[in-house]
């Protein structure tokens, strides 16, 4: 990896200086502010916090809504990227715009948004709940909420290996006989095998970690659709700040190894597709 | 790259070039299947909260919507949010150049990690984000007594404000940068240097106009994501009405209060903003998948 040479270019003590001061300084010490209140408290004080029966229905809810926001966003956005890519349609330029819309719309906006579309009066609303749907002001609406935000991640993934992938591999399979269908579930799903995971990896950890979208529509019910974030803040407005530290330690973990993943997955998936991610 | 290769996609009219190819062409059914389920789920879960966000915002009719984008605490959270986006954006500007010109121009050990830990406020809850500093600069925190014996605020003030903001939008415009740099190999800023231009000379005339429109789209998604940002805000703000609340923080005031049409129009305001970064962000894709003939000879 690292080969001693001559530098031509000027800057780098300078850049790589100034990066990792910045980086130290916003990010690196901050977080470590975590961990050192975290090894400051007794044991029981910390399991008491991250494991009271509260906090664990909400890593229940948390990490269930965001597993199977997830995999809906791992089916259709795969279908969206499919009809992207692949066939033309009037608006298309604009559909393939639009899909990056939960990454720029404030999740405030979002929030407040899907729960004026879901509440018992709303848009959609007003025809689900007398079919006993109840979308809004509970966990169905946490899913609603992960799933908007989690699908720019899954379609941004799929779309440029879709693109790149070479017609030569599914016209070879439809000279050797294959049906259309074979050819799709054979060549092309495999090969986008590991985009979709990692798009699955990205949208999870993105959902695991979401607040501002989530609390509008979720009702924050205890026990019953209140999420991991909510909790730290809801520790902080008791001023249990020990007890905010305790289950932010545990998110931070979780973030870690889930960077971990993503990043072992993009790897994989450049190695298999050629391209970087 | 990503980015390049969306915009790349040949599809202007007719048949797109998988359609054509009778070996990659799906049946007619299937395209009717596949587009209705998509479009129809883009509809719902996209299009809906949209233009959601514009129809109740003038639910109350034009009067209500300007008037409550005028009155004096919504003026001061639009202040706020300007001020801390006009600090963020800056900052990480600087920072993702200088981080990208070490990652990409330089081999060293531990460039693979170095990426992953400025990805890493990415994959950190924002509530996390606003935690961390209350951990260091609030009452409880490490310079908590200090500060406040020397009277300076951080915490339910604007410097926190502002820090939460800069960590949140921390990574954008690195990651934009990196692999376009990388990409581009470091022989043109050699190829200068070996010509006699100073290093700066080859920064500014070189390196710049190579990356500008990633860099342009690096800066609006900052600014986007700087003055949308709820979750690390809202920890870290306090809450003050007309001193410490931001646009979205005073979406939610309103909300909470039952002013829908109130929080709406200014919730317009920033959806706004999101279609005007996406639609730069289309066009900067076009501009990297069509460069002009002084941009491919440069």
């Amino acid at each position: 990896m690292y080969v001693k040479e001559t530098r031509v270019l000027p800057g780098f003590g300078l850049s790589l200086g100034y990066t990792l001061v910045y980086l130290s300084l916003i990010i690196l010490i901050p977080i470590s502010a975590v961990f050192i209140k975290t090894f400051e408290m007794t044991f029981e004080e910390f399991w008491s916090a991250v494991a009271s029966e509260r906090v664990v229905a909400s890593y229940k809810l948390t990490f269930g809504a965001s597993l199977l926001a997830a995999a809906i966003n791992v089916v259709f956005g795969l279908l969206l990227a499919w009809g992207i890519t692949r066939y033309t349609f009037p608006g298309r330029k604009i559909v393939d715009a639009l899909i990056d819309l939960p990454f720029a719309l404030p999740t405030a906006v979002a929030g407040i948004s899907l729960t004026a579309i879901y509440a018992k009066n709303g848009w959609l609303g007003q025809y689900l709940e007398p079919l006993g749907i109840k979308i809004a002001f509970g966990p169905a609406g946490v899913l609603v909420a992960l799933v908007f935000i989690g699908l720019p991640f899954v379609v941004r993934t799929i779309q440029p290996v879709l693109e790149d992938l070479d017609a030569e591999y599914e016209e070879a399979a439809a000279s050797l006989g294959a049906s259309r269908w074979q050819a799709v579930t054979r060549i092309v799903i495999p090969a986008l095998l590991p985009p979709l995971l990692t798009g699955f990896a990205l949208a999870f950890a993105r959902a695991v970690g979401e607040y501002g979208s989530v609390i509008f529509i979720a009702g924050n019910i205890p026990m019953v659709s209140e999420i991991t974030p909510l909790m730290i803040i809801t520790k902080l407005e008791q001023y249990d700040y020990r007890g905010a530290t305790a289950i932010a330690s545990v998110m931070l973990v979780i973030s870690f190894l889930l960077l971990l993943v993503v990043n072992g997955l993009q790897s994989w998936s450049s190695k298999r597709t050629g391209r970087t991610v | 790259m990503s980015a390049v290769a969306i915009a790349a996609s040949p599809l202007s009219g007719g048949a797109s070039r998988f359609e054509r190819n009778p070996a990659t062409r799906d049946a007619g059914w299937v395209k009717a299947l596949v587009l209705t389920v998509g479009l129809l789920f883009f509809l719902i879960f996209l299009l809906m909260p949209l233009i959601a966000v514009f129809l109740e915002a003038f639910r109350k009719g034009a009067d209500v919507y300007f008037a409550s984008l005028i009155e004096p605490d919504a003026l001061s959270a639009i202040r706020l949010t300007l001020i801390a986006a006009a600090i963020a954006v800056p900052l990480n500007l600087v920072f993702g150049v200088s981080a990208a010109w070490a990652i990409a121009k330089f081999n060293f050990p531990g460039k693979q990690f170095l990426i992953t830990l400025i990805d890493l406020p990415f994959s950190v809850s924002p509530v996390v984000a606003g935690l961390i500093y209350v951990l260091v600069f609030g009452l409880q925190g490490w310079f908590g007594e200090w500060l406040s014996a020397h009277d300076i605020k951080i915490i339910f003030a604007v410097p926190a404000i502002v820090l939460a903001t800069v960590f949140v939008t921390f990574p954008f415009i690195a990651r934009e940068l990196i692999p376009l740099m990388q990409a581009q190999g470091r022989d043109e800023e050699e190829a200068a240097i070996s010509l006699g231009a100073s290093g700066l000379q080859t920064f500014w005339r070189v390196t710049i106009p190579n990356v500008k429109w990633a860099l342009l789209y690096g800066v609006i998604l900052t600014n986007a994501r700087a003055m949308g940002e709820f979750g690390a805000v809202s920890v870290v703000s306090g809450h003050i009405r007309g001193e410490t609340n931001t646009m979205p923080l005073h979406v939610e005031i309103l909300y909470n209060e039952y002013q829908f049409a109130a929080a709406f129009a200014v919730a317009s305001l920033l959806a706004l903003l999101a279609l005007v970064t996406l639609a730069v962000k289309t066009y900067v894709e076009w501009r990297l998948a069509h460069p002009t003939p002084r941009e491919t000879v440069s």
